[in-house]
């Protein structure tokens, strides 16, 4: 079995985003980038299913600019077998994004899609579900545990009241929830080895794609600060203040 | 030109959800038709009939869309979709899985977890875990969005109206239903709730979340979690409040022994009252609280479910 994995370069989620003066976009220049979360998740299983003997080969691919490769060769790191970058310097909307992957897929014919559920800057929750409308596959989101048993995949879900559990007939798309697994550390000799894996640079043009302008951002503001609140020195002083000037209980 | 609403179910019925999305729809000042698709949903469709501002319901009943999954509803939607400037959703775990389908099928972008309608075509949205605000105009002829509930009111009720049978069949074969294990609870469901009681790692244990229950149940308030009280295995994932779970904004949130990590907050900072307690005076749970307090909970927590 062939996994393709997306990835996305984005800002570290430990970092504190600022939003530019002019209210253009957020302030990204000199701040720490890395995998997104959910799709270093994506990659982690990918390798486990590749260690149970159930994948033979693991894809990684990224849409962005030229230094998204470092994000690449983190997941060759971490197990991927080679990497595909589509070189494409401006942001692209969950769409479009879609209609580039599955140009991919038509070429690399994967079994299975493996996707983070949400990357942390967009915060959309939208592509892999895009993708694989695009491709005609079913799809199992949010995904907390994954098996593969002959041609289908059966997914344990994470929803609203509790867990659901789906069988996708495979080539399916997946995408990963935060339980799903705990990603490994890349290690130092597996880092050195990543350098050595092949790395496939395409541009976005290569595949005669029609990304037509589906939004505009007007404008990117900072949400409204909350007013200072206060201590209180003890619970009874607590119970007080909510009854009688936050009227709340 | 009307708008579309795809509504949820839940075990009584039409998912209250379903309102939230009413309520934010007639803010276009357009006719709202609901589609109500499920495995023997006539009453859900009646309920829907009953929510102010709704001009139409649409009941497409059959086994193919009893749990609703995602490839044969948005298949149904595509079908309807003509006519329609606005398809809208819940940004809820259905919504989020129906929704971009429905939008890539239509070749039209999708506007997620929307907070604020400016204009029939101009939407705003959080991003970067709610540290930003995005001001996102539509260029598409149909507008494809989920509504993050917790910012619009419940749409009121009305004299029913009339309920119009869908007879379309979309099997797609492409993904079947197990089977679903659902949390049983008695307390008012997190999103919906007007008290929320959240708990963190400082709790330590599954069992010392007594103490928030019975807090919650004095307050008739509904429980949530930090990540790392869920990761620790203390309560069900379902209950995590945060980017990564449950956005919530009730009158009241009561914040014990989690820290405040900017993940917990995109999920509760829109709050009326937010209280922390805490014995860590530097936990950043603190600079969004309107009352702080720092203390042990285990004396505090017992304490103030004596004085409610």
């Amino acid at each position: 079995m062939k996994i393709l994995v997306p990835i996305k370069r984005v800002v570290d989620p430990y970092v504190k985003v600022r939003v530019a003066a002019d209210e253009s976009a957020v302030e990204l220049a000199n701040l720490k980038m890395a995998i997104n979360p959910f799709c270093e998740i994506a990659v982690e299983e990918a390798v486990r299913l590749k260690e149970k003997g159930q994948a033979d080969e693991i894809i990684a691919v990224s849409i962005g600019p030229k230094v998204a490769q470092e994000q690449l060769r983190t997941a060759m790191a971490l197990g991927a077998d080679r990497g595909i970058l589509v070189e494409h310097d401006e942001e692209l909307a969950p769409i479009s994004v879609a209609k580039v992957l599955k140009a991919i897929i038509e070429k690399e014919k994967p079994d299975l899609v493996l996707f983070g559920k949400q990357s942390i800057d967009g915060d959309n929750n939208q592509t892999a579900q895009m993708t694989a409308a695009l491709t005609g596959m079913g799809q199992a989101t949010f995904a907390s545990g994954i098996e593969v048993e002959g041609d289908q995949v059966t997914v344990a879900r994470e929803i609203d009241g509790g867990i659901q559990t789906l069988s996708v007939k495979l080539p399916a798309v997946v995408s990963a929830d935060l339980r799903l697994n705990e990603p490994r550390y890349a290690s130092l000799p597996n880092i050195m080895k990543a350098k050595r894996k092949p790395l496939e640079t395409v541009s976005v043009a290569d595949f005669e794609l029609q990304l037509g302008a589906h939004q505009r951002v007007l404008k990117v503001t900072a949400p409204a600060e909350r007013s200072g609140g206060i201590m209180v020195g003890s619970v009874e002083e607590l119970v007080e203040k909510l009854k009688n000037e936050a009227k709340v209980v | 030109m009307a708008i579309l609403i795809i509504a949820e179910l839940d075990k009584q019925g039409l998912g209250a959800e379903c309102a939230k999305v009413v309520g934010a729809a007639t803010q276009l000042g357009q006719e709202i038709h609901v589609l109500v698709a499920g495995s023997d949903v006539a009453e859900a469709a009646g309920q829907a009939a009953q929510l102010a501002g709704v001009t139409k319901v649409l009941l497409a009943d059959h086994e193919c869309y009893s749990h609703q999954l995602a490839e044969s509803m948005a298949d149904l939607v595509v079908e309807l979709a003509g006519g329609y400037s606005h398809i809208l959703a819940a940004a809820s775990a259905k919504g989020k899985d129906t929704l971009p389908r429905v939008a890539a099928l239509l070749d039209v972008a999708q506007h997620s977890d929307v907070i604020a309608i400016e204009s029939e075509d101009t939407f705003v949205r959080p991003i970067y875990a709610g540290n930003a605000l995005a001001t996102v105009q539509s260029l598409d002829a149909v507008k494809v969005a989920t509504i993050r509930t917790s910012a619009f009111d419940a749409a009121a009720s009305q004299a029913p109206v009339e309920v119009e049978a869908v007879d379309s069949v979309k099997e797609t074969r492409l993904s079947q239903f197990i089977g679903e294990e659902l949390v049983q609870s008695e307390r008012p469901e997190l999103g919906a709730a007007r008290v929320v009681i959240s708990g963190g790692r400082g709790l330590g244990s599954g069992e010392n979340f007594a103490l928030i229950e019975a807090l919650a149940d004095k307050l008739g308030g509904a429980i949530g979690a930090s990540r790392a009280a869920v990761d620790a295995g203390y309560v069900a994932n379902d209950l995590q409040v945060g980017q990564t779970g449950k956005i919530v904004a009730p009158e009241l949130y009561i914040a014990v022994g989690i820290s405040g990590a900017i993940q917990h907050l995109a999920g509760m900072k829109e709050s009326k009252v937010i209280v922390a307690i805490n014995k860590d005076p530097d936990a950043p749970i603190f600079q969004v609280a309107d009352y702080g307090l720092e203390a042990d909970l285990f004396d505090a927590i017992p304490k103030l479910t004596e004085l409610l």
